[in-house]
């Protein structure tokens, strides 16, 4: 039975071809104009890190300003200082698994003179950062617990960089050369390339990791500059000493928190650090402390963009007119068909039959309109890839994946039998014989 | 005026008519909610930073050999750039108009702590500043060169006068009337700072800073490894002076690298792609929405013009014009947009209040909306143009033939 209504669809369908062209244009544009702007918030609102986001959690405490809150209402800082960042580590002792970081950069002095000198973005974090979000290593591996306390002078690369420096060897055991200090190399990552940079949201969550990674302990004693958000409310006085010690926030924490137990410890923890510093006069707001796991942190920094939601909105109102354009025009195709259909009521067809005729019908040009809205969806990412070519970052947000292209083809199938129930109704509602009386 | 035949017809094939009407005022939202996006973003391209853009590039110097005398260079480069031919003059800033990072200060009008204070980015600088970004000076005077002081990194120092942006001047002492000049305000709660000059413009680096219009000049210049100089052309010499400038800074010292080198055109572009492209991403989606929407029209109409065929034929032999006819579907189209638009002004405000709340936009400006109305009326009178004049060669001799 199927083969005879997809053949009388395609019958259909080929009797009208500018009516039905128009449809699966009508839900091809609509469906590509949405599957665009939804491939793109599906990249932005991608798990970054699928296995451990729910054991992840960003730490933050309310160490701000007591007459001004930090961004409005109930919002807490979202860097630590350098007091808290030391402090909670050594509370937590190894007990928890606790990671501290910020960006900063450096000038990379080739050895052999014959590159010029060039400048390496570099994170500062401990030993854990790497076991912690499970980054890849190609040769080599992370340094260990004594060379963050010994403020060993080491670095792990990243593949681009072992790239360009060592042309993608082995370097473990080789020197490089940044701001006149020597790290020998300990490891070299494999390609990682966490979309969004989920670490370290504060600054661009679309940038690349960065190229280097050596011990905070390292980077602090030699005074590296913040390359992040470093803000401040508490005046402090003049020298690098002092910032150590200021109010200034410029560090992410995170916290690996396996069980709902470890996490209420680690809470248990947080409160007892803060009431010690509050004696020591320090956090003079109420206390407030927050621990937000991968998703949820990546929401509370609305890491997807706002433009992005707008254009969702409006590119779903846009498949509604697309639709409604459908509908119109199968319905007045059914009108026109009302002969037709009566005519076969008349000789026996059942309601149902000629639902299920339309219904397949409908889906076909569904189908057609998915396969053109994924055509589409492809120009439309090529058209925005385009539009923000400034934005080295653009290429990972426009990649369509298998989920993308089902879903594409889905939602244009559901679209178009959604857009059909109320012309197949009336179709099949129509009498017998009622359109036959003038001939 | 044949209204009663149109309100019949109507009546008879309502849903096909209501459909449209929906097509319509959804259309007619979503236009008025993307052009009032489209709107707001153009105001804020639009704001002028205060420099003198076409002839401004910038470029950073970064020193990486520990020891070197900062001071000393710095002044060598800036020589060197301030002699070169086609240069008016160069200065070395923490940041610039329209870089999207820098630095900001609350100000406050009586010293203490917990007192209300005004938020300003700063650009630490020299008496060149006013030259290099080509800043109006619309009250007060210059920095004297005396009153140019070196800051240590880490320093807390801060200097006793600074030239100020008039938004920020107006935005911290709200009630004065007359001059700027003279008075006094406080930094980091204790610190008195002086104004001695009022430029017309000049906007913090953040353009999506709601305090983009307060910003100040600091004469402070500050010996950090890291500097950024800011280089003003004379008109057309700028694209000849910087491959130049960069080459002599490289050369002349080995120990720093020089990057970053970007025309103000381009810094501006990059702060601006974002909205750029929302204008023109939206710009695309109205423009195929009233494609598709005035195709539905045309769909619509032609299939009303083919089942009616019999009985436009008989109005033809009882006497009816062409134009009658034409002016029929006319009639009839300009109800069912009437329809339409009234729902989707109503639809449209209620999407737009509900993209305020959601995203801090702007309200939409009230005329937009009678000129989507307009739009869309001419939109519909153009779509049915075709099937009505389809309709009116419909010969009189077709009424006499049967079915």
């Amino acid at each position: 039975m199927l083969r005879y209504y997809l053949k009388l669809g395609m019958l259909s369908i080929r009797a009208n071809p500018a009516l039905s062209a128009l449809m699966v244009a009508a839900i091809g544009i609509g469906i590509g104009a949405c599957m665009t702007i939804m491939t793109i918030q599906h990249v932005m609102s991608g798990n970054p890190i699928p296995g451990k986001s729910d054991s992840l959690y960003y730490v933050q405490i309310d160490s701000w300003d007591p007459n001004n809150e930090y961004n409005g209402p109930n919002e807490l800082p979202e860097q630590l200082t350098y007091l808290d960042a030391t402090g909670i580590d050594a509370a937590a002792g190894d007990e928890f698994r606790v990671v501290w970081s910020y960006k900063s950069s450096r000038i990379l002095q080739p050895g052999d003179g014959a590159d010029l000198p060039f400048e390496v973005r570099t994170r500062a974090t401990s030993f854990r950062f790497f076991s912690m979000f499970a980054l890849p290593f190609r040769y080599g591996a992370s340094w260990d617990a004594a060379a963050d306390r010994n403020r060993e002078q080491v670095v792990v690369l990243s593949s681009a960089l072992n790239e360009r420096l060592f042309g993608g060897g082995n370097p473990v055991g080789e020197s490089v050369t940044m701001n006149g200090d020597v790290y020998r190399v300990v490891g070299v990552l494999e390609p990682w390339l966490p979309v969004p940079k989920f670490y370290d949201v504060t600054n661009n969550p679309y940038e690349e990791p960065e190229e280097a990674y050596l011990p905070v302990t390292v980077a602090v004693a030699a005074e590296h500059d913040s390359a992040g958000n470093t803000n401040c409310w508490k005046p402090f006085p003049g020298g690098y000493e002092a910032f150590l010690n200021s109010e200034c926030i410029w560090f992410q924490m995170w916290a690996e928190l396996p069980t709902a137990a470890d996490k209420s410890r680690f809470e248990q923890l947080l409160a007892a650090y803060v009431e010690e510093q509050k004696t020591l006069g320090r956090f003079p707001r109420e206390m407030h402390n927050e621990l937000s796991d991968v998703m949820e942190w990546m929401q509370d920094n609305e890491v997807v963009d706002d433009d992005v939601s707008v254009l969702l909105g409006l590119a779903f109102l846009f498949l509604v007119v697309c639709l409604l354009n459908t509908i119109g025009l199968l319905l007045a195709k059914v009108m026109r068909r009302t002969k037709d259909i009566s005519l076969r009521r008349a000789l026996g067809a059942s309601k149902q039959t000629l639902f299920a005729q339309y219904v397949v019908e409908a889906g076909l040009i569904g189908i057609g309109g998915g396969v053109l809205g994924i055509a589409l969806t492809w120009l439309g990412l090529r058209g925005i890839e385009n539009l923000f070519a400034g934005y080295d970052f653009v290429e990972r947000l426009v990649t369509m994946d298998w989920v993308m292209v089902l879903l594409a083809v889905g939602l244009a199938v559901v679209s178009a039998l959604a857009a059909a129930l109320y012309p197949t109704w009336r179709a099949a509602n129509v009498t017998p014989a009622s359109q036959l009386r003038i001939q | 005026m044949e209204l009663g035949p149109i309100w019949r017809s109507l009546s008879k094939n309502k849903a096909g008519f209501l459909l449209i009407a929906l097509q319509i005022a959804v259309t007619m939202a979503i236009m008025i909610n993307a052009v009032a996006i489209m709107q707001e973003r153009a105001r804020d391209m639009g704001r002028p930073s205060g420099l003198d853009e076409p002839n401004i590039f910038a470029l950073s110097s970064t020193a990486f050999v520990p020891g070197m005398n900062m001071r000393a260079l710095i002044d060598e480069d800036l020589e060197l750039i301030r002699r070169t031919p086609g240069v008016i003059d160069a200065i070395a800033t923490n940041s610039f108009p329209l870089r999207q990072g820098g630095s900001s200060r609350g100000f406050q009008t009586e010293p203490g702590t917990g007192k209300d204070d005004v938020g300003a980015a700063v650009y630490f600088t020299d008496e060149h500043a006013i030259e290099t970004f080509g800043l109006m000076l619309v009250e007060g005077s210059n920095f004297a060169p005396n009153e140019v002081t070196w800051t240590e990194e880490g320093s807390d120092a801060w200097a006793g006068t600074v030239i100020v942006s008039r938004a920020f001047a107006e935005a911290l002492f709200p009630d004065e009337e007359g001059s700027y000049v003279g008075k006094t305000m406080y930094v980091d709660q204790a610190k008195p700072v002086q104004i001695t000059g009022v430029v017309e413009t000049l906007q913090a680096p953040w353009k999506g800073w709601d305090g983009v219009e307060r910003a100040m000049l600091v004469p402070q210049r500050r010996d950090f490894n890291f500097q950024r100089y800011v280089v003003r052309t004379e008109p057309g010499m700028r694209d000849v002076v910087m491959p130049q400038v960069e080459e002599a800074l490289a050369q002349s010292n080995r120990n720093r690298i020089i990057q970053s080198m970007r025309t103000m055109d381009e810094v501006r572009y990059m702060a601006y792609l974002g909205d750029s492209a929302m204008i023109k991403m939206l710009a695309f989606i109205v423009t195929l929405l009233l494609v598709i929407t005035g195709l539905g029209i045309v769909g619509l109409a032609s299939f009303n013009v083919s089942r009616r065929t019999r009985q436009i034929g008989i109005r033809r032999a009882l006497g009816a014009t062409k134009t009658q006819v034409v002016r029929y579907f006319q009639v009839e189209n300009f109800l069912v947009s009437a329809l339409g638009i009234g729902v989707g002004a109503v639809l449209a405000v209620a999407l737009n209040m509900l993209m305020v709340n959601a995203f801090s936009m702007a309200p939409m400006a009230w005329y937009i909306v009678p000129i989507a109305m307009v739009v869309l009326w001419s939109v519909g009178q153009a779509a049915v143009i075709g099937p009505a004049r389809r309709a009116s060669r419909i010969s009189p001799a077709i009424a006499t033939r049967s079915g």
